[in-house]
């Protein structure tokens, strides 16, 4: 559909396709630096445990009791080392960078004047966002799965209350909780994203949506708030372990669900209201 | 223009929006989330009411009581107790969740505590006991409590800990209760406080959570103290407690011993004493971090009910005094009980057992327990429980207890758990076996899974061994542990809690005695790989220690088994978490109403097809920024096709923002902008024929500038074909280092390539923002024939400048502004022929005259050294030349433009101002 008064052959949907803004997300050294880390971290885990010495002196069991017991239970250590902060970090990194970044080059009025129109330009950015943090979140536990297995062996997981899940059933669990982290942590999402509509600094939006993380994280250790921690959008983050319980709890998933797809609804919107009306003085 | 103060603003708004969004979200997740509709109302009434002092006394006692009365009634009734220390207050959630549910609940303050008179009889039958059969004697006369019988009303009871054992002891002596939940609390108070775990016969094995419960305890002085200590303050050290109780309790702590007055007042506050006469339906609730009433209270009680026929269901929480008090999950389920049992509504809670088993690091790092749910607890019916055999290693082992008891081990500490480390993984670095004092035996690694719930038991003996201060003491005391050993040797403690053994008379030969233990009831899950660990030690702080030194040989019974109970089971049943379910359904409706509403309302087009061929005219065109600074005002001007139109102001005067708002990047405060006939709005389709340069470059700097111009055009929503490459790259003139990163380049390079992208599609109109700001002369100059190629090929050039010389060199046309104003707008010869000449002459007044003689000139003004005057076709070698034949000295002739004398003009304004 050409629209009247446009330029021979414009398309306001043929602008910024998802292709173009992958790759020019794709070939920035941040991203392709973020998921090598996150490929790199199992291997670190893995070195750790191999070399590290443990003092000996320490009783009662932790979790990296069962880290090292089969390769699918390292997978399970590692989404526990990483989701309540490394994986927040990702998310934020890649959606709290989407429209600040730009406005910190200036290419923002360049892409908007060419004409993207504003609120296609924040679907496609979050998209593509979106796109690589599930790409992140399935490599995690993808790369830590082959470095587990290699090392410990296709044994059966030990879920942290005991109970044992055959090797392939508790692999296809396992596969869900990346659905469930995406989900979850679409809340961390959507504020990145309202924060990097509200600001040139793509470092401000990054930080300032795990800045909000590490505050939820801190209020939810406070006793006092009783049952109002439970509409902390971080109360629900461990919730991915309930689906290695056998049958799958879905009471916290639900409720963690939820919330992730609240708050990102929330934020999301205020970030797409504010981004097509405010000016671009950037 | 003052870019704080709007930086300011746009700063400080995000992070209160932020806020209010947050807000917004929560009060949004908060109401999906609340049960709609509301909960009933409740109404809460203060009564006072007036007991017996004691049986057959005239005296009275005041017990301050609330009663919860539901929207409906006449309703069942159901009195909550509290908690030792607490009061009528701190059940107050409880009772206002059973009221919701519909029942009438009373609450009171115990006598001793709160506001209540009287002293702690500690559960006493004469006492506190009698009170509860008052209330319910009140009950049974108030008209909104449902009556069986006259005198007789509908009436459960419920309680945690000291409540909980107050529930009981009124059960079983008051028949005229109908259900109970007795929370966490105990059987056998002189057990609780002075358990024995070991017996010389062999101890029944039918239930999971049997204990020895045999004569002769050992102090359990630590909770002792901290439970006596728990009653409200008073005078004295008896403080608000009897004073026949203080004083056996004081006689029993100051010897480490037991009394027999103080063993026979526990003895009558114990429901063991009643639990024969209870036939109302109980569920019982214990819990797994319980080092004061363990699962073997609570498992008694259940064998003794089931005895006596009454309805029996057992609930054992990842909780209890060391670990927390029954959390909201299971009040409801007391909830369910009394529903069920008071009301016949809801489901059949059943007589099942349903035990929680927690990660195996406790319950903190968000792991939840599993719940697991059995048909029945085992040993009540028919089946016993199942226990495994596990045989023990290890041979016989000396251990000593050092003079003093000191130092002695450390398992746990009586209610720091609870309140400080919310689990028992916390204690691991401090708790300790000191050396020398602990006899280990250990089970093989295990080839299976095994899942602990409840009492292990095993037979061991004790022989004395002589010390050297001679003689043999006549019993011994030990502290029996069950270690879950991983296969890196880390020893975990499962519930923290010891089963303390007495044994004697020790023969003096050193003939061993062989003896029982039942070991502290648990739920552990152990892996494959790891072994069991039973560890006896001399010492244990939580408990009164001989202070005699001592040596025992320690060793296994022949052929001894570690026999650990299993209870099969099936994961709880879960109901549909249909709130969130039903919050997530409701979000993606709105997101597609939202999504469907957008897609249909589409902005109509505005266009006015009699300016088609009209490149730009703005209309009474104002911005004003938030914070009142006005950047543009009531500014109308034009541009023809072809032309090169300049627009030229000083830094600040609102050319920027112009061409902003000429992008769509900025929304005018009022006035209106049209491209080609199409009125500009953000992103509008017209602005594809547009294209840009704006206040410096925009390019990405991790890629190169080839890939830039790739990019953008990819990104721009048009042919390929259309875009012209070849030229733009010629334009750039980049050469080699187009294909180098962004980041490595010049100002003047990026530049060139900034405005070779804006190039791009040869768009109809070009808009460049001060394009020759940062080039050098030999650029500059190539720069400017661009754009007069570009202008003759029929397109329209839109250049911004502050340097009147570059306006003057490149454009055709000019629209001069000044503080967002319309200065002069026209051709450029029209500016230049409009110039005002300046001759500054030795005598300006003669020069006046002369030069107003001429004709073809308006004289302005004169000044001490000049003359100003407006040329109207005069050349101004003519001018000069009259001058100069009148013989009057001219030492020079400037040109001054509007756009310098708005120059002018401000820069006085900013000196004097």
């Amino acid at each position: 559909m050409s629209a009247p008064g446009a330029a021979p052959g414009y398309r306001p949907g043929a602008s910024l396709p998802l292709r173009v803004e992958l790759v020019r997300q794709v070939r920035r050294r941040r991203t392709v630096l973020t998921l090598g880390l996150l490929a790199v971290l199992p291997v670190l885990l893995w070195l750790a445990f191999t070399i590290g010495h443990d003092s000996g002196s320490r009783s009662g069991a932790t979790l990296v009791d069962l880290a090292t017991t089969s390769g699918l239970n390292f997978v399970v250590f590692t989404l526990f080392s990483a989701a309540s902060f490394l994986l927040v970090v990702v998310v934020a990194l890649v959606f709290g960078d989407t429209v600040a970044s730009e406005a910190s080059w200036a290419t923002l009025r360049y892409l908007l004047a060419s004409p993207v129109p504003r609120g296609r330009l924040l679907r496609q950015k979050a998209s593509v966002a979106a796109l690589l943090s599930l790409l992140a979140l399935v490599l995690l536990p993808a790369v830590a799965l082959v470095v587990g297995v290699l090392a410990y062996g296709a044994g059966d997981l030990v879920s942290p209350t005991g109970q044992s899940l055959e090797f392939l059933l508790a692999a296809g669990r396992l596969a869900l909780t990346p659905v469930y982290l995406a989900v979850h942590l679409a809340w961390v999402a959507g504020l990145a994203l309202l924060l990097s509509v509200s600001t040139d600094a793509p470092l401000g939006a990054v930080g300032g949506a795990v800045l909000v993380s590490i505050l939820s994280q801190i209020l939810e250790t406070v006793d006092a708030l009783g049952g109002l921690r439970d509409y902390l959008p971080t109360r629900f983050n461990t919730a991915w372990v309930d689906l290695l319980s056998s049958p799958i709890d879905w009471t916290r998933l639900a409720s963690g669900a939820f919330s992730g797809v609240a708050y990102a609804t929330a934020f999301g919107l205020v970030a797409w209201w504010r981004f097509t009306r405010k000016d671009i003085t950037s | 223009m003052p870019a704080p103060v709007v930086l300011r603003r746009l700063r400080r708004r995000p992070i209160v929006l932020t806020l209010l969004i947050v807000l917004v979200a929560g009060a949004a997740v908060v109401l999906a989330r609340w049960r709609i509709p509301q909960p009933p109302p409740v109404v809460m009434e203060n009564v006072t009411i007036g007991v017996p002092e004691g049986p057959g006394s005239a005296q009275r006692v005041y017990l301050d009581a609330t009663l919860y009365r539901p929207a409906l009634t006449p309703a069942p009734a159901v009195l909550v107790a509290h908690g030792f220390g607490g009061s009528k207050n701190t059940v107050s959630p409880q009772a206002t969740a059973l009221a919701r549910r519909g029942f009438v609940v009373l609450t009171w303050s115990a006598r001793g505590f709160g506001a209540s008179t009287g002293q702690i009889g500690l559960d006493s039958p004469d006492y506190e006991v009698a009170d509860a059969r008052a209330l319910v004697d009140w009950l049974s006369r108030r008209p909104d409590v449902v009556q069986d019988s006259p005198g007789d009303p509908r009436v459960g009871v419920t309680g945690a800990s000291y409540g909980g054992a107050l529930a009981l002891l009124l059960a079983g002596t008051d028949r005229r209760v109908d259900a109970l939940a007795p929370e966490i609390t105990w059987n056998d108070l002189a057990q609780a406080l002075f358990p024995n775990a070991a017996s010389r016969d062999p101890i029944p094995l039918r239930t999971p959570a049997a204990g020895a419960f045999a004569p002769d305890g050992v102090f359990k002085q630590d909770w002792a103290g901290h439970f006596f200590s728990g009653g409200p303050a008073g005078p004295g050290l008896c403080g608000r407690f009897r004073p026949e109780l203080c004083a056996a309790y004081l006689q029993a702590a100051a010897a480490g011993d037991p009394t027999p007055d103080l063993m026979a007042l526990l003895r009558r506050s114990s429901p063991a004493e009643v639990t024969s006469r209870i036939t109302a339906p109980t569920l019982l609730i214990q819990g797994e971090h319980d080092t004061l009433f363990g699962l073997d209270q609570a498992d008694a009680t259940a064998r003794q009910l089931a005895t006596a026929g009454a309805p029996v269901k057992v609930v054992w929480y990842a909780g209890g005094h060391d670990g927390g008090e029954p959390g909201a999950q299971l009040q409801d389920e007391v909830g369910t009980w009394f529903d069920y049992h008071l009301r016949r509504i809801g489901p059949d809670p059943g007589t099942g057992f349903d035990y929680q088993v927690e990660a195996i690091f406790g319950t903190h790092r968000g792991v939840a327990p599993r719940t697991v749910h059995a048909a029945a607890y085992p040993g009540l019916g028919a089946s016993p429980v199942q226990r495994r055999e596990l045989p023990l290693s290890g041979g016989p082992q000396q251990v000593i207890r050092p003079p003093g008891a000191i130092p002695a081990a450390l398992s746990s500490l009586p209610g720091l758990d609870a309140t400080l480390t919310q689990g028992a993984a916390s204690l691991d670095g401090v708790a300790m076996n000191p050396p020398g004092q602990a006899a280990t035996f250990l089970t093989d690694p295990l080839s299976d899974p095994l899942e602990l719930v409840g009492s292990p038991q095993v037979r061991l003996r004790v022989a004395g061994a002589p010390t050297l201060l001679g003689g043999l003491l006549p019993q011994a005391v030990l502290f029996v542990k069950l270690y879950d050993v991983g296969p890196d040797e880390r020893h975990t403690l499962p519930g923290r809690a010891v089963a303390a053994v007495r044994v004697g008379p020790l023969p003096p030969d050193g003939t061993p005695v062989e003896f029982t233990v039942t070991l502290a009831g648990m739920v552990r899950p152990v892996q494959a790989g790891h072994r069991l660990a039973l560890t006896v030690v001399t010492t244990d702080r939580g408990y009164a220690l001989p202070s005699q030194p001592a040596v025992y040989t320690v060793s296994l019974a022949s052929n001894a088994r570690l026999a650990v109970p299993v209870v099969p089971g099936e994961p709880a049943p879960q109901a549909l978490p249909a709130a969130p379910l039903a919050g997530l359904s409701g979000i993606t409706a709105l997101l597609i109403l939202l999504a469907g509403r957008a897609a249909l309302r589409r902005r109509p087009d505005d266009v006015d097809p009699t300016l088609a061929t009209v490149p730009v005219v703005a209309t009474g065109l104002t911005k004003q920024y938030p914070g009142g600074l006005t950047a543009v005002r009531e500014l109308s001007f034009r541009v023809e096709q072809g032309q090169i139109l300049g627009l030229l102001g000083p830094n600040g005067a609102g050319k920027t923002t112009v061409l902003r708002m000429l992008l769509g990047l900025i929304q005018p405060t009022s006035g209106e902008l049209r491209l080609f006939g199409c009125r500009v709005s953000a992103g509008a389709a017209v602005l594809s024929r547009v294209g840009a340069f704006v206040e410096g470059p925009g390019l990405l700097p991790h890629l190169s500038g080839a890939d830039n111009l790739r990019l953008y055009w990819a990104a721009a929503g048009r042919p390929t074909a259309d875009a012209g490459f070849d030229e733009a790259v010629r334009i750039a003139g980049l050469g080699d280092a187009l294909y180098r990163r962004v980041s490595t380049y010049s100002h003047g390079m990026r530049q060139r390539l900034a405005i070779a992208q804006a190039m791009l599609g040869k768009p109809d109109l070009l808009v460049l923002d001060e394009p020759t700001n940062g080039l050098d002369p030999p650029q500059i100059h190539a720069m400017r024939r661009v754009l007069r190629d570009y202008a003759a090929r029929g397109a329209t050039v839109l250049v911004s400048s502050h340097l009147l010389a570059e306006v003057e060199q490149i454009c055709s046309h000019v629209v001069v502004l000044q503080q967002g104003r319309l200065v002069a707008a026209g051709s450029v010869a029209e500016i230049v022929a409009n110039s005002r000449v300046v001759f500054t002459v030795d005598d300006p007044d003669r020069a006046a005259t002369v030069l107003g003689a001429l004709g073809g000139l308006t004289v302005m003004r004169v000044d001490r050294h000049s003359v100003h005057a407006q040329l109207d076709g005069l050349p101004r070698a003519a001018a000069v030349g009259a001058l100069v034949d009148a013989g009057i000295g001219v030492d020079g002739v400037s040109t001054h433009h509007p756009l310098e004398e708005a120059f002018l003009q401000l820069m006085n304004r900013e000196e004097t101002g």
